[in-house]
């Protein structure tokens, strides 16, 4: 057990809609291990953002059970298990590039001259070094993705939670965050949840491809990627990538309806 | 008629002069940003000279503004007496007691969504009201010296504070909430990095309706009673005994007070609230 | 909706008994100044020495007088009862009477408020809308002019309400309905400017590009564009415009000896020393606002729904 991350059983979810329940998750299972990548895809409005919230315990499920790192996700946010990465960046304006990443360390009373060393190597991390005292509005939308980044990846949390992270960014930019974030991946051994509209972005960066289909939302295939952990961006032309992209995509071709 | 004539010549050149820069290339340097309303102003000012001394408009009706500065120049030393009674004492002081209880106020009923519900609506309400019509009440209450005239001013500023920093402290973005929550971030914590920055434009807003208000209310309260001196006290008097050119003098004192803390307020804003839209234009 | 009906009924509810726990400390001395004039010994018995004590101690020591404060004819905090009472008495028991125009008839005051705050508006709004035109047309006339209309707003009116006043009369103006609808406009017009200008100018770039593609003319795009998409903004302003031209209206009563209108009841109230008065105008000059600006409200909805801009 010990190896388990997060672990969901038959988790759903309904939300109360004035014309109607919705139902974001239904009868959802899923166990995620320690250290591994695994990416969620599917149509629009089947559920991704409302399962990573239940992670998160920023949304409380209505039926069935999630654990994260054996406790449940209640105490696991309490105690600071994880970054999260919104869709947009969500930078305080007010708050220069450098003290947005500080806002985490300063909430969970890290050590001042700490805060500062991780600053410094977050923001090299993710290439910002030298724009600590830049306002986010002054920062392109790549770079400012790319600080909430490092502002998830500051604080000692084992598990990274993040939803379409990417989607608003240009190919090339995007290329290059997928190596860095790999990169990352392989050096600090986190265990991330990644949310994702792209197949390649899937297929390239995951260890493990959950593909959800919609109304109601739930798990249509959980598929185990054969890549070698070594990847170049040129992986993304070689014949395996290929069919692993395209088991994903008939997965996907499987789960929508088209009523 | 030749008076006429002058501010008509003169008014026609600093319009095609203020044409003339809004369309050369420099039309958004700070410089020509506030060159324009100048000349714009003085050509009221002139007009106003003018038209006085064209139709021998009597000093006792309208005064022109060269007696007006006459005056203002030969009694500084009770204009800042009365500057002294109604804006420091009086304006300025229940300015920063009722801004700052309306603030507290905010942040306690905050906590209960209950209250807030409740009182936004009210405070809403009452923001709106000739809340004026208090003073005499108040004057009875706290005696003819400036306490009264704070009084009246604390109430005034009271609502409009309260009601846009309830609204600011509510107007978090949803994804900037949920970011706290997965920092496991307590309520004070949530309550000091997140919402009062994020209210600050709200709040600043009703600072700055409140700074309109401060000088009316004070002066509202000098009608009502007042010791020997104040602009309000002057004001009235002055329009009795027919010495106009010094209500001018007060009126622009009052003009000049209400601008400047106005102006400061308003600088405080760019330097709290740089970072929101409506200020980096 | 009932939630916040709720909320809204329990805080009136408090302030309601908030204000009548306040009444007996408020009232305490006058009350005791009162049963000692009546032959009531007091402890103590001198209003000088009861000066220099707090209210807490008076009421302490002269329990039996505390309900006495709850009756005055001239209180310095009256309940709600007594001002409800008040309010009626010169309002509803006035119709009844067939007097509603008398002169101690709220309604006849309010009513004489309420032309000026009409004429404010219409002037004020008039000049808000105007002013809004020229400045979203013309580049000069706003680098010139805004920053006036901002400045016009930090001059307290109140200084010049007493020199509108005499300066009109002088000039031969009878009345004073045009002074007051003068300072109530000019409370009135900057709202309703700021929001035409914003709303003048909510139309996006890609909306005034297409009309652009159409070849339409500047008066073309003002019409079809610029104008019903500033509908909505209007009306907020407009309401507030209301509101202030109300409170303009007031201001313009308050000092300068006028003997009719909601202001000039407080002002006289005032002068005689009757507070009740005082309390009766106000509570009636916010039940006027009230009604004001939830006409303005109804319209807006009736409005707009008819032109399709809300559900
Ligand atoms: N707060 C909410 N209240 C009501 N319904 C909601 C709420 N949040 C999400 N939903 C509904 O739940 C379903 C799943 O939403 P969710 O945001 O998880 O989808 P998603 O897979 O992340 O979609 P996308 O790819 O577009 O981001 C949708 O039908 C959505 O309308
Ligand atoms: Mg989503």
């Amino acid at each position: 057990m010990t190896d388990t991350a997060i672990s969901a059983d038959n988790l759903s979810l309904t939300f109360q809609t004035n014309d109607g329940p919705v139902h974001a998750l239904k009868d959802v299972s899923l166990d995620i291990n320690k250290g591994d990548f695994v990416s969620f895809i599917g149509p629009s409005g089947c559920g991704k953002t409302t399962f990573l919230r239940c992670m998160a315990d920023l949304e409380q499920p209505t039926g069935g059970s999630i654990t994260v790192n054996g406790v449940s996700a209640r105490e696991a946010r309490k105690s600071r298990a994880y970054g999260y990465v919104f869709q947009h960046a969500g930078l305080y304006p007010w708050r220069t590039i450098g003290r947005n990443v500080r806002l985490p360390l300063e909430i969970m009373g890290y050590p001042k001259a700490d805060q500062d060393a991780r600053i410094k190597r977050v923001l090299e991390l993710v290439d910002l070094a030298g724009f600590e005292k830049k306002f986010p509005w002054q920062l392109s939308g790549g770079m400012q993705q790319r600080a909430s980044i490092a502002r998830a990846l500051a604080f000692d949390a084992d598990i990274l939670l993040m939803d379409e992270p990417f989607g608003a960014l240009d190919e090339i930019v995007r290329d290059h965050l997928n190596e860095q974030l790999l990169r990352l991946w392989a050096k600090t051994q986190k265990t991330i949840a990644f949310v994702t509209h792209s197949i390649p972005e899937a297929v390239y960066l995951s260890t493990k491809i959950v593909v959800m289909s919609p109304r109601p939302g739930r798990i249509s295939d959980v598929i185990e990627n054969p890549l070698p952990a070594e990847r170049p961006l040129d992986i993304r032309d070689t014949q395996a990538f290929l069919d692993v992209a395209h088991r994903v995509r008939e997965g996907l071709r499987a789960g929508h309806s088209y009523d | 008629m030749s008076w006429l004539i002058v501010a008509l010549i003169f008014w026609l050149a600093a319009w095609a002069a203020n044409v003339a820069m809004v369309r050369s290339k420099w039309s958004e340097t700070t410089l020509v940003r506030f060159v324009v309303p100048v000349i714009f102003g003085l050509t009221l000012v002139i007009a106003w000279e003018a038209l006085v001394h064209a139709f021998n408009v009597s000093a006792a009706i309208l005064p022109p503004p060269s007696a007006v500065a006459d005056t203002f120049a030969r009694s500084t030393g009770m204009l800042w007496e009365d500057f002294t009674q109604t804006v420091l004492k009086g304006a300025l002081r229940g300015y920063f007691i009722g801004a700052a209880a309306a603030f507290v106020v905010a942040i306690l009923i905050d906590r209960s969504p209950f209250l807030t519900r409740g009182l936004l609506p009210i405070g809403n309400f009452v923001a709106a009201l000739p809340i004026v019509g208090v003073a005499p009440i108040l004057v009875s209450w706290f005696g003819f010296d400036w306490q009264s005239k704070a009084a009246v001013v604390v109430v005034m500023v009271f609502f409009p504070v309260l009601v846009n920093t309830v609204q600011g402290l509510r107007e978090t973005d949803a994804m900037m909430r949920d970011l706290m929550r997965t920092y496991a971030a307590s309520y004070f914590k949530t309550l000091w990095k997140l919402r009062i920055p994020a209210a600050m434009p709200f709040i600043f807003n009703g600072l700055k309706v409140g700074a309109t208000l401060a000088l009316i209310g004070a002066i509202v309260a000098e009608y009502f009673g007042s010791p020997t001196r104040g602009m309000g006290f002057r004001i009235s008097t002055g329009v009795g005994s027919l010495s106009i050119d010094l209500v001018w003098a007060e009126i622009v004192v009052a003009a000049l007070a209400g601008t400047l803390f106005y102006g400061v307020v308003a600088w405080f804003e760019k330097k709290v609230t740089f970072w929101h839209p409506s200020q980096r234009g | 909706m009932t939630k916040t009906a709720l909320s809204v009924l329990t805080v009136l509810a408090a302030i309601v008994v908030i204000w009548y726990l306040a009444v007996a400390p408020m009232n305490i001395r006058v009350a005791l100044d009162q049963a000692e004039r009546a032959g009531a010994t007091i402890d103590p018995p001198s209003a000088v020495e009861r000066r220099e004590m707090s209210s807490w101690v008076l009421m302490a020591k002269n329990r039996d007088y505390i309900s006495e404060g709850y009756a005055l004819d001239r209180p310095r905090l009256p309940t709600p009862v007594q001002v409800g009472q008040e309010l009626w008495k010169t309002t509803g028991a006035m119709v009844l009477n067939g007097r509603t125009w008398s002169k101690r008839s709220l309604i006849y005051h309010g009513w004489i408020t309420l032309q000026s705050t009409f004429w404010g508006f219409l002037l004020g709004t008039t000049i808000g809308i105007v002013g809004a035109i020229a400045i979203v047309q013309s580049r000069v006339i706003e680098m010139s002019v805004m920053p006036w209309a901002i400045i016009s707003q930090a001059i307290p009116i109140v200084a010049l309400a007493p020199m509108i006043i005499v300066l009109s009369s002088q000039v031969g103006i009878e009345g004073r309905g045009f002074p007051k609808a003068l300072i109530s406009s000019y409370l009135c017009f900057f709202p309703v400017l700021v929001g035409m200008v914003k709303g003048l100018r909510s139309p996006s770039a890609e909306q005034l590009d297409l009309l652009k593609t159409y070849s339409a003319s500047g008066v073309q795009r003002f019409m079809k564009l610029r104008v019903p998409a500033s509908l909505p903004y209007l009306f907020t302003s407009l309401k507030i415009g209301i509101a202030a031209a109300l409170v303009g209206a007031i201001v313009g009563e308050l000092p300068t000896g006028a003997i009719s209108g909601l202001g000039a009841r407080i002002l006289i109230g005032d002068q005689f020393g009757t507070p009740l008065a005082i309390w009766a105008a106000l509570f009636a000059a916010a039940i006027l606002a009230g009604v004001l600006v939830t006409l303005l409200d109804r319209t807006q909805q009736a409005l707009l729904r008819r032109m399709g801009m809300r559900s």
